[in-house]
């Protein structure tokens, strides 16, 4: 089981990527800032990060302004 | 100047060093509020000019309309406090030398607009000083909606804002200044928090 921003639990399997977390938590922003156990996982990096079991991930959306 | 300040953070913010990466709106106002807290050093960074369309939010006077920001915003800084010791960068960062020009600097802050930049930034940082926490900011146009202003916090980094709103619906200084004080509040935090470690020598 993972956690995704401290809220939804996701079960968890074997080989599970950051673009999987984000396709089944249907996460369609564009920009956003990715960590898993509080590391920041590089863009290029979603489709081959393997999060681990219990992980804590967390997606934030970026917006425009400033 | 900082007999008001909370005990045992004047000597500990002395010491510190801040970046700030685009001295527009949140930039400018956080600079300000952390020099009032009495920080050691800043390193500014805008390739940008002062222009009019700023003075709605940012920290910046009729006087500085052309200038560039680094310039307009150190002078304003030092008028707070001059001992405050500033490096300036009147340049367009890029992600690849996010590195070297906040070399050093205990802490980030991101005060982008764009958030293709601040996605690069956050990435450049943390790949750069892993260790070294980035106070970012997401979501702060509009006005009203106070309570929604949120900080969140992963591993290094900090986001404040509501995490929706996007300049598109216009930006109003009380709430932009909203976000520009969460972040300064959180890279003082966070200096405090550091100090207590050992981070920070």
């Amino acid at each position: 089981m993972i956690t995704v921003n401290n809220r939804d639990k996701l079960a968890w399997r074997a080989g599970m990527t950051v673009r999987d977390v984000l396709t089944t938590m249907n996460y369609t922003y564009r920009l956003i800032t990715v960590t898993v156990n509080g590391i920041l996982v590089p863009k290029e990096q979603y489709d081959t990060y393997q999060i681990p079991d219990e992980a804590q991930v967390t997606v934030f959306h970026l917006s425009h302004g400033g | 100047m900082f007999s008001r300040n909370v005990p045992g953070m004047t000597e500990i913010l002395h010491r510190a060093t801040v970046g700030i990466a685009g001295c527009g709106g949140l930039g400018s106002n956080a600079a300000m509020l952390l020099v009032r807290a009495g920080i050691g050093g800043l390193v500014l960074v805008d390739f940008d000019r002062v222009e009019i369309s700023n003075l709605n939010r940012q920290f910046f006077f009729q006087q500085d309309i052309g200038k560039p920001k680094v310039a307009a915003l150190a002078e304003h800084l030092r008028a707070i406090n001059p001992a405050v010791k500033l490096t300036l960068h009147e340049v367009r960062l890029s992600r690849e030398t996010v590195a070297w020009t906040f070399a050093g600097c205990d802490i980030l802050i991101e005060a982008f607009d764009r958030a293709e930049a601040k996605e690069w930034l956050i990435e450049a940082w943390c790949a750069a000083y892993p260790d070294r926490p980035i106070v970012c900011a997401s979501g702060l146009a509009g006005y009203g909606r106070s309570a929604a202003m949120q900080v969140r916090r992963t591993g290094t980094i900090v986001i404040v804002g509501d995490g929706v709103s996007d300049m598109g619906e216009g930006l109003c200084a009380a709430r932009v200044m909203l976000a520009a004080a969460l972040e300064a509040n959180e890279a003082i935090a966070l200096l405090m928090e550091r100090k207590q470690k050992g981070g920070i020598s």
